[in-house]
């Protein structure tokens, strides 16, 4: 399974960024391995005056990922997500190996809709 | 004659001093009331609103079997507005500006023009006045189209006098409402609020080269000589000087005029337009 | 840390006036001035700017002239009539929206899109603490996006000092930037004013209050101006569930204080600033109170 963490760096010992639209990047895990397969730099995404989830759901949908991991996500990054058969963990934190594994472990509830209310609330 | 009446900042009494000098043109006068995210000019102009419409912007509707995606289309929408991955297509037609781009580079045919609500146009008659406003809808980010909408079906009439109420601020909507006006009334008051908020504005109309004018509301209430100098040496005219009452400012939060409060002000208005128009 | 937003709806209530006491009688805290479109606080709080940037936000068009050749092919495709040729394309600053259309089909690749700069941000040390704010240039616009600029070099601030406390001063309105100025807050302050459009952005303001569920309270200003609506404003109060904190009456000496560049609360023996202090009293208990949970960050 492959999983996109929004975080503040580019290490699974990064923290998690709280905002999918405006996160720095995007860590792509390997379920399985626990490998980063790839690092999406998000860094001119975040600075959109606006719309910036819709464009990075769109950056997650394109590699293929599976299952995203943040802290909020807004009505139309979510609704990306859903068209692009994405599930969505929301109200993580920690660093993104500790995201990792408690995804793993406890496995949370996808949630059913978004927890965020875009224009840069999140 | 088309005349703007602005202020930099909110609770000036813009809108007061548009209706007053409305009122006191004894009617052959439309008033527009630009200021659409928060418009309050009928409150006290109390017009019967004879027709009203709402408007539209064109959006992209996008017909996913007609689409190879291709992609030009999100990369053509610097706002957001259109996204697509693999094989999925969406387009959020509340982030859209209306700019067209992706109309011209799809050569599928699959993007035909949708529409979004953006607010609503009112005109009705009140008090011998022709009156005009938009509305925008609860939630809409972008006032200028509608401003120019309203703008175009009040001003179709070439002659005649033109009141227009714009909206407060600095930004982008005032410079649409005030564009191609003959005159800018700014109303400011006598506090360092008031001047700094008016220097503002008389920056940003500065640059469209259009004459202007400053009234003093609630005058008598503090620096106005501070306010009389700036001007001055800023080579503007001081219009009119509306001294400050309580009985006017319990008459406003009543919903009455200023010429109601002070009937003689009418006199002045009346003055203050020939000076402007001569 | 906690954080109270100061929200008006309509402009000219007397907001810039409550904030600039509250930041008076808090002894220690860090402002942020978000109301961006008539940046007023810093009349009263006199600053000393200690750090200026420049802030960008989207883009415009730019024609290079040499390219040019004049063919008209943009001034077709814009919809916004933000650029016009004669000898070469002319672009009207104030118009353009940076959609990039002119830019995509210009057949001499004539037309760049260069970052828009909106405006200065500023840090400034003031006597009631560390002030964030921000200046925009003519014609450009208040966005969510300055906000939350404003509002996350205020929070550092907030952390690098070891301050608990932030106030803010929100944008008029009920757009965009005032949903911005809403992340992170634990208590909004609403200052209304006895008038119809006062209550009617008054209800606006609450309802975005309790979509975001943060706790929301009312204060009426000059409330003496229209005493049936501002009892009509307390009952809207009671049935919406934002509390009401106090009444202000309309009195001289808000101005007198304003043309000294001082908060009320520093006049002592008026009774506005008596009000004043008892209005922020009731807002201290609410927010040491630990009720109200912060928004998640």
């Amino acid at each position: 399974m492959k999983i996109a963490i929004s975080a503040k760096g580019t290490e699974l010992d990064s923290t998690v960024d709280p905002r999918f639209g405006r996160a720095s990047y995007f860590i792509i895990v390997d379920s399985d391995s626990g490998r980063i397969l790839d690092v999406i730099d998000n860094s001119s995404g975040k600075e959109a005056p606006h719309g910036a989830g819709i464009n990075a759901a769109a950056l997650v949908a394109e590699r293929g990922v599976d299952v995203v991991l943040t802290g909020r996500v807004g009505p139309k990054a979510f609704s990306v997500l859903s068209a692009g058969g994405i599930k969505v963990v929301s109200e993580m934190e920690g660093t993104v190996k500790e995201a990792l594994e408690r995804f793993l472990k406890e496995k949370p509830q996808y949630s059913k809709g978004p927890n965020g209310d875009g224009h840069f609330s999140g | 004659m088309k005349i703007a009446v602005a202020s930099g900042k909110g609770g000036t009494g813009k809108t007061s001093v548009a209706v007053a000098l409305t009122l006191s043109l004894n009617g052959d006068v439309t008033f527009i009331d630009c200021d659409v995210e928060e418009p309050n000019a009928h409150i006290f102009i109390n017009p019967e609103i004879t027709s009203k419409r709402d408007f539209y912007l064109e959006v992209p509707e996008i017909d996913e079997k007609r689409c190879n995606f291709c992609g030009k289309c999100r990369e053509i929408c610097r706002f957001n507005a259109i996204v697509s991955f693999k094989r999925t297509i969406m387009a959020f037609k509340d982030m859209c500006h209306s700019c067209g781009g992706c109309f011209l580079v799809c050569d599928q045919k699959a993007i035909s023009p949708g529409k979004r609500l953006v607010g609503e146009i009112l005109h009705g008659q009140g008090k011998g006045i022709d009156f005009f406003m938009g509305r925008l809808r609860v939630g809409e980010a972008m006032s200028s189209p509608l401003i120019k909408e309203l703008k175009k079906e009040a001003l179709s009439e070439k002659n005649g006098f033109f009141v227009l109420d714009a909206p407060p601020g600095t930004s982008c909507p005032v410079i649409k409402t005030v564009r191609d006006v003959d005159y800018v009334i700014l109303v400011t008051e006598p506090t360092p609020f008031g001047l700094y908020d008016l220097s503002l504005a008389v920056k940003t109309i500065g640059e469209l080269s259009i004459p202007m004018g400053v009234v003093i509301n609630k005058a008598g209430l503090g620096i106005d000589d501070e306010i009389r100098n700036w001007c001055r040496k800023n080579h503007l005219r001081v219009l009119m000087e509306i001294p400050f009452s309580r009985e006017i400012a319990s008459s406003y939060s009543k919903g009455q005029s200023l010429v109601h409060a002070d009937e003689g002000l009418k006199e002045k208005f009346l003055m203050l337009v020939k000076e402007i128009s001569g | 840390m906690k954080e109270i937003l100061v929200l008006s709806g309509k402009g000219g209530t007397g907001k810039t006036t409550l904030t600039a006491s509250f930041a008076h009688l808090s002894k220690g805290c860090v402002i942020a001035d978000c109301d961006v479109d008539a940046p007023d606080l810093h009349l009263l709080l006199r600053p000393r700017i200690e750090e200026r940037e420049e802030f960008q936000s989207g883009v415009m068009a730019a024609v290079m002239e040499e390219r040019c050749t004049g063919c008209g092919i943009c001034e077709g495709l814009c919809r916004f009539d933000a650029i016009k040729v004669n000898d070469v394309a002319k672009v009207d600053e104030f118009s353009c929206e940076g959609c990039g259309v002119c830019a995509y089909f210009c057949k001499e690749q004539a037309i760049l899109l260069k970052d828009r700069e909106c405006g200065y941000f500023f840090r400034s040390s003031t006597r009631f603490g560390t002030l964030c704010h921000a200046e925009l240039k003519p014609g450009e616009e208040n966005s969510g996006k300055l906000v939350a600029h404003v509002k996350e070099k205020a929070r550092k601030t907030c952390q690098e000092e070891g301050t608990g406390l932030l106030i803010v001063d929100g944008p008029p309105g009920i757009g965009c930037p005032v949903i911005a100025s809403f992340s992170g807050v634990n208590y909004v302050v609403i200052v209304t004013e006895p008038t119809g459009s006062g209550l009617h952005d008054l209800e606006r303001v609450i309802s975005l209050s309790r979509h975001f569920k943060v706790p929301s309270s009312v204060v009426i200003n000059k409330w003496d101006l229209n005493r049936e609506m501002s009892k009509e404003i307390e009952k809207r109060c009671m049935e919406l569930e934002a509390e009401f904190l106090g009444r202000i009456d309309f009195d001289e000496n808000v101005v007198r204080a304003l043309l000294e560049g001082k908060a009320i609360t520093e006049f002592k023996d008026c009774k506005v600033s008596k009000s004043v202090a008892n209005i922020w009293l009731k807002i201290q208990k609410k927010i040491q109170g630990g009720k109200s949970e912060p928004r998640k960050q």
